[in-house]
């Protein structure tokens, strides 16, 4: 058999690893989708109350965030958008990496507006038991996790992207 | 060669000559390729119409179906929530959406109202404040908390307020330092909306019957203490001056019908300070309840928790405050019982009977007309009223526990107020129903009883669950929502001072203040007039005359007397 040359679309992994990569992609990127969703589908829907109630190094800045309305609107516009977006671009495998770093952006913001340290209390009511680790903390890793071991282009759009650009390139 | 063996092989190919492949953590990744590589050159016998392998394409599209799935599951929990939503709405008939709201600008050319202000302390500042006339220090004080916290939006929301076209041209106050406030605020530069005229300072009265007598006074707040509130109104109704009236509206019952009698016959325009007329979720609750949702309503709870000295009326003594800047014998001058010069008595007089009635006037009487704008209940038949003096043992003469008991028998209704000043506990105000419970407060959250007979199949399906609210009103927020969150919940709980008019916060005093003036500009009604003033004074001595005389007292509507 003759040495397969370059090709970008192999994988180095086992089936299974791409399995596993590709679920946890998916997953949490049908996560960020519906948070996403519900959020433009619902007219109450506002991070105010998650950033008026920020603790931690950051919590003035959200607290600046949320003071005008006109800025307001606009962190929510991002945040909801951002979450559909990002949420349908690591469910297809579209610009995968690209999206990846913007997603975990988003959780690190989410985690240091209300870090669950030692010492910070929150009114709003949580559906878990948390110190330092939280699940938007748990999401970022594993996203960190999807950044080293892409798999956008094995399994997603990113293929299709990569070979027709890749093509583009020959013909020229 | 069959694609699936051909798969296979290629998949063993993968694995075993994975140092044919750059690792893909070091690789470009996707949307930056290796353009300098060539294309892929996998096998061309399946090409798609693009020229690419079917099994690219099948291995680039493969999450899209999922993705349909999920799609689809998320569209099907939408609709069962919409299915929901829209058998409440149904159900309850009630279109909870803000009413549209746009300010009509008042124009420079209509009337100017000139105002005089008697008694310029903590209350009446803040009346003439929110007529657009804020005293400087305010102003610094505002800027000051602003920079230091930028959510505070009190003086961006004062500035928001229209120009109401008025002048404060007069002050009557027995303190010096407080009649000089007054005039500092009545020529403050800094005013909301387009405001830029230079006015003349307020002039000082010494006796409010000068001031009433003045042709350059329109109307009058009267933020005095209760004890004076009857007899300057009744002389402010002779001199035909409108009049803004703080609460409690007289402190003794035999005041009630000679004012109400005095405003009548000189057809002034009449207003009572319960700002908390102008809230949105009382328009809202008021609904609800004429729409039959709550079902036979039996018993409303009323309350007022607060826990510090200051909520207890333990006021700060002014510096200045000495028998030369206070006219201590004007002061006392309408109280039955006339005592030595007494700082204590004067910068909290709340504390005793000779200028009020403790909480039943101050806090009683808010939440009896809270719950009378929302159930339009009048005056009780009876009423049972006990408390003590059990925590500011101070030298006050008012209990600062004090329940009282209404029952209305022709609307068959109770209605409980219960009240302590040593404990924080927010229980806010509940109207109990056959059917459902409401709890009012700036917002307004309707819950089916478990037990309910009307939603009775509701309940049976899981549509409603008397642990979850059917319906709630957010001020600020707009719409019906049947599905609330413990973010919601949580903000369901604050907010005072302010309510909601098109999703912005707007002050109640300005708002209660600017349906005063337009009544005396162009008669259209007030929210709180002499007949609710009257309601809600009898109620309220009601309280105080059984609590001081220790028995049940009923209320004569023939005679109009309480015996």
């Amino acid at each position: 058999m003759s040495k397969v040359p370059y090709d970008p679309l192999s994988s180095p992994y086992t089936k299974l690893q791409v399995v596993a990569l590709v679920a946890l992609r998916f997953g949490i990127g049908w996560h960020f989708f519906y948070e996403g969703l519900t959020k433009i589908t619902n007219p109450y829907w506002t991070s105010a109350g998650y950033l008026s109630a920020s603790q931690g190094f950051a919590s003035e800045w959200f607290e600046w965030l949320v003071s005008d309305p006109g800025r307001l609107a606009m962190v929510d516009g991002l945040n909801k958008w951002g979450l559909l977006v990002l949420g349908l671009l690591l469910m297809l495998g579209l610009f995968t990496r690209t999206a990846t770093v913007l997603a975990i952006v988003l959780l690190a913001l989410y985690y240091i507006a209300a870090p669950p340290w030692v010492g910070f209390e929150y009114s709003i009511p949580q559906e878990g038991a948390y110190v330092i680790v939280n699940k938007n903390l748990v999401e970022l890793f594993a996203l960190f996790v999807t950044l080293l071991f892409p798999t956008g282009r094995l399994i997603g759009l990113d293929r299709l992207v990569w070979w027709m650009r890749a093509n583009g390139e020959n013909r020229r | 060669m069959s694609d699936e063996i051909r798969k296979d092989d290629e998949m063993d190919n993968e694995q075993n000559t994975p140092d044919a492949v750059e690792p893909d953590d070091t690789a470009p990744e996707a949307g930056e390729p290796p353009l300098s590589e060539p294309p892929p050159t996998t096998g061309g016998d399946h090409p798609s119409p693009w020229g690419m392998n079917r099994r690219d394409v099948v291995k680039a599209l493969a999450t899209v179906p999922f993705v349909g799935a999920l799609g689809y599951e998320a569209f099907r929990k939408s609709n069962i929530q919409d299915e929901k939503r829209d058998a409440i709405a149904n159900e309850v008939q009630i279109q909870l959406e803000s009413p549209a709201f746009s300010e009509e600008a008042i124009s420079r050319s209509s009337q100017t109202i000139r105002i005089g202000i008697i008694g310029n302390g903590g209350e009446g500042e803040s009346l003439v404040r929110s007529l657009g006339f804020a005293h400087p220090d305010w102003i610094q004080a505002r800027r000051e908390a602003m920079a230091e916290d930028p959510r505070d939006r009190y003086l961006q929301e004062w500035l928001a307020q229209q120009d109401l076209n008025v002048e404060i041209t007069a002050v009557c106050d027995v303190f010096d330092v407080r009649a000089e406030r007054a005039i500092a605020a009545s020529t403050q530069p800094l005013r909301p909306g387009d405001d830029t005229r230079t006015l003349k300072p307020a002039k000082r009265y010494r006796h409010y019957e000068e001031l009433l007598a003045s042709p350059d006074v329109d109307a009058v707040i009267i933020a005095t203490p209760d004890h004076w509130h009857a007899p300057i109104t009744i002389a402010a109704a002779k001199a035909g001056k409108h009049v803004y009236c703080e609460k409690c509206m007289t402190r003794t019952f035999d005041e009630v019908f000679p004012m109400s009698d005095a405003v009548r016959e000189a057809g002034i325009v009449f207003q009572l300070g319960h700002q908390n007329r102008q809230l949105e979720s009382h328009d809202k609750a008021r609904e609800v309840v004429a729409k039959g949702i709550l079902g036979s309503l039996t018993l409303v709870e009323t309350t007022t928790n607060r826990n510090d000295p200051w909520g207890a009326w333990v006021w700060d003594i002014h510096p200045d405050g000495n028998p030369r800047t206070i006219d201590w014998e004007m002061f006392q001058g309408a109280a039955a019982n006339k005592v030595p010069f007494s700082l204590e008595r004067f910068f909290r007089w709340r504390c005793w009977y000779d200028y009020g009635t403790g909480l039943s006037g101050d806090l009683l009487s808010h939440e009896f007309d809270a719950v009378n704008q929302i159930l339009g209940l009048g005056i009780p038949h009876s009423a049972t009223a006990s408390g003590g003096i059990y925590f500011f043992k101070d030298g006050r003469d008012v209990p600062d526990v004090f329940q009282a008991v209404f029952e209305y028998p022709y609307r068959d209704l109770t209605v409980v107020y219960s009240a302590t000043l040593a404990n924080g506990n927010y229980r806010g105000q509940k109207y109990m129903g056959h059917d459902a419970t409401m709890e009012v407060g700036s917002s307004l959250k309707v819950t089916p009883d478990g037990s309910s007979t009307r939603y009775a199949d509701m309940l049976e399906a899981g549509t409603v669950s008397p642990r979850r609210p059917m319906v709630t009103y957010q001020s600020g927020y707009k719409g019906l929502d049947a599905v609330t969150t413990a973010t919601q919940e949580y903000f369901a709980s604050r907010g005072l001072m302010f309510t909601y008019r098109g999703g912005r916060r707007i002050s109640t005093y300005y708002l209660h203040l600017k349906e005063w003036l337009a009544a005396i500009r162009d008669g259209t009604p007030v929210s709180c007039d002499i007949e609710q003033g009257v309601q809600e004074a009898v109620t309220c001595h009601m309280a105080t005359q059984s609590f001081l005389q220790g028995r049940r007292v009923t209320w004569d509507p023939v005679l109009k007397q309480i015996v």
